[in-house]
């Protein structure tokens, strides 16, 4: 019989590192030496800590460029670097030097920010505990989702894509185990984009899709 | 135990939010963790460990709460050392720095018992933070909490202080701007409120109404508010500034409402500079509220149009959650924590002079909807992420996080 699913939540914990930019060269420069949980976090983790909607920009560093360095172009293009496009977070570091690189190479003046508004690197640590809930039938999840934390979500949907050796969601490497029978479900599941939205919004997300396959089947 | 205070906070946030706090503590149950500040009463430290050690208890940790005792020329020095570190360039003496020293020892053998057998000890700004060197067979976590703006301090004072916090396991910063360099870990925390605290719980009509009548308020003209310590850097003056500004267009009463707190001295001397250029204005109302008013404080924001934190350096500014919570968009500097909550044009405006404040509270009074709008944002803003909930959410963290300090992944079982 297959393993039962073990709901699991996660917190996040914010480290400063004492790394900071106040111009575009520095934070090319940091970048290629910080840790890569900053930018896990940068990317990441505005999802579970306090920030006001800003549906323009959805990374830290494009944010930064943005209110900071007042530089609408880069901030455009970093913005629109998606950290699920790539196999690791090493090439999300890559490409966000390659787009700050060309905009370097352009002619005219490197902006910089007032010194009060310098980018703060910041790292995280990420604290994982047991729910208690345990999934037994594919079925359960449907009725299950709408009551998950954004904590549970952020770790099932997102953070497992670092976890499993293929970079898929913890639901998708479940329900395959089921066989054929949840292809259709898991590959609506996979279509959902994590990245251009809240997890409040995921969650609804998720359990309509859950909603309309499982409703389907009993049908 | 009795978990009603969990319930009475699951009615404010979900049910969600208390069930994440009772299964991260689960892991907890049981550890010694003392909390140690400076006063009992005034100041946003106090008003936040009243709340957090009975809810740590609730969720089954031995928390306690130590508070310093010291001297007047103790707390002069600490107040010294608070300024210092926001930046002011002040002269610290070797009499002031020897009774800093003294106090700390005193305290620290009053307190060694418990010290020495904690598991966490919480130690809450300059004031107790010399108690580590005095108690060198600690078991548990150290950790220094500080809650000042410490961004650009004045180096002679900080180097003297990063000496003795460089020997604890960690540190915790409201903001990432405000952590200097130390050889521990820095964890990010930004402070909180309590809506079920009398300051911030819902009032009645009648409640408001005897304050206004109390302090001779017109309700039939605009309040203008900021709360906060008589301390050079809320600049106070400057807020005078701007309602002279407004004033010139708009019939609006002005309320600058200050508790004192028995660790700030220095406090007597601006609230003289403030009477001074408040002259003999009718509808400038100078309150000096005892540190324990809190309905009182709670209606002023309540029944103010706009409330203004014009600060020149602050640390997190929790008078602007309060306002938030109240749905009252807020004008505050464009400093420390304020910006974390200020979002510009959403929940309030960030101003840089009296100038930009008096555009403001014109812009907001003169567009009513906009000034609904915007409170309602920052009510729902604050529900989200600056609730003490989510405050004791990141400390239990933290705690389980620091005993695996070198992982950035931490499962516990």
């Amino acid at each position: 019989m297959k393993e039962p699913f073990a709901v699991k939540d996660c917190a996040l914990i914010a480290l400063a590192t004492g790394e900071q930019a106040q111009d575009l060269r520095e934070l090319r420069d940091r970048l290629q030496t910080t840790r890569i949980s900053c930018i896990y976090y940068h990317f990441w983790g505005g999802l579970l800590r306090p920030r006001f909607d800003d549906p323009e920009y959805q990374n830290d560093f494009s944010i930064w460029v943005s209110h900071s360095l007042h530089d609408k172009v880069l901030a455009e293009r970093l913005a629109l670097i998606n950290p699920t496009d790539f196999e690791d977070l090493e090439g999300v570091r890559g490409k966000l030097i390659d787009v700050i690189e060309n905009r370097l190479d352009e002619p005219g003046i490197v902006p910089w920010a007032n010194p009060s508004q310098r980018f703060y690197f910041v790292r995280s640590q990420i604290v994982v505990f047991d729910t208690g809930t345990r999934i037994l039938d594919p079925e359960d999840l449907g009725t299950i989702m709408p009551h998950l934390s954004a904590g549970s979500i952020f770790y099932h949907f997102i953070d497992a894509r670092r976890r499993t050796p293929l970079g898929n969601d913890d639901f998708h490497e479940w329900l395959t185990g089921f066989g054929e029978r949840f292809s259709p479900l898991i590959r609506s599941i996979s279509a959902i984009d994590p990245y251009f939205t809240t997890l409040t919004d995921l969650r609804t997300e998720l359990s309509a899709v859950l909603k309309k396959h499982l409703q389907g089947r009993n049908a | 135990m009795s978990e009603n205070l969990l319930k009475l906070y699951a009615e404010v946030t979900g049910n969600e939010v208390i069930d994440q706090l009772r299964q991260l503590s689960e892991h907890l149950r049981g550890m010694k963790i003392v909390h140690i500040n400076s006063t009992k009463s005034g100041g946003g430290v106090a008003e936040i460990l009243h709340r957090l050690i009975p809810l740590k208890q609730e969720l089954g940790l031995d928390a306690s709460w130590e508070v310093m005792t010291g001297s007047p020329s103790f707390f002069q020095c600490t107040k010294v050392m608070h300024n210092a570190l926001q930046g002011n360039r002040v002269e610290m003496t070797g009499d002031l720095l020897r009774e800093y020293e003294k106090i700390n020892g005193e305290n620290a053998q009053r307190l060694h018992d418990r010290l020495e057998e904690a598991d966490i000890v919480v130690v809450h700004d300059p004031q107790p933070a010399a108690l580590i060197s005095h108690v060198p067979s600690r078991r548990g976590k150290w950790i220094w909490r500080c809650h000042i703006d410490a961004s650009q301090p004045f180096r002679a004072v900080w180097k003297y202080l990063k000496g003795i916090v460089s020997h604890y396991d960690a540190s915790i910063w409201s903001l990432s701007e405000f952590a200097q360099p130390l050889p521990h870990l820095q964890y990010l925390i930004a402070p909180s409120i309590d809506p079920l605290s009398r300051k911030n719980r819902a009032l009645s009509v009648s409640e408001l109404s005897a304050v206004r009548e109390k302090w001779g308020l017109d309700p039939g003209r605009p309040i203008i508010t900021q709360v906060s310590r008589f301390d050079q850097f809320k600049d106070p003056l400057g807020v005078l500034q701007a309602y002279r500004l407004v004033k010139e267009f708009l019939p609006i009463q002005l309320i600058l409402a200050g508790g004192g707190a028995s660790d700030d001295p220095e406090g007597e001397e601006v609230l003289d500079q403030v009477r001074k250029s408040a002259g003999d204005d009718p509808d400038i109302h100078i309150l000096l509220l005892p540190s324990d008013d809190h309905l009182t404080i709670n209606a002023l924001q309540r029944i103010s149009d706009i409330v203004v934190q014009k600060s020149t350096r602050e640390g997190f500014g929790l008078t602007v959650t309060e306002a938030m919570w109240k749905s009252k968009p807020v004008i505050g500097g464009d400093t420390g924590g304020i910006r974390l909550q200020v979002i510009n044009h959403h929940t309030g405006f960030l101003v840089n002079t009296p100038e930009g404040a008096a555009l403001r509270i014109r812009y907001l009074l003169k567009n009513r909807k906009k000034l609904r709008e915007m409170g309602e944002k920052a009510h729902q803003f604050v529900l989200e992420n600056f609730l003490i909930t989510r405050h004791l959410r990141e400390y239990l963290t933290l705690m389980l996080a620091i005993m695996d300090a070198s992982k950035d992944r931490i499962e516990v079982q």
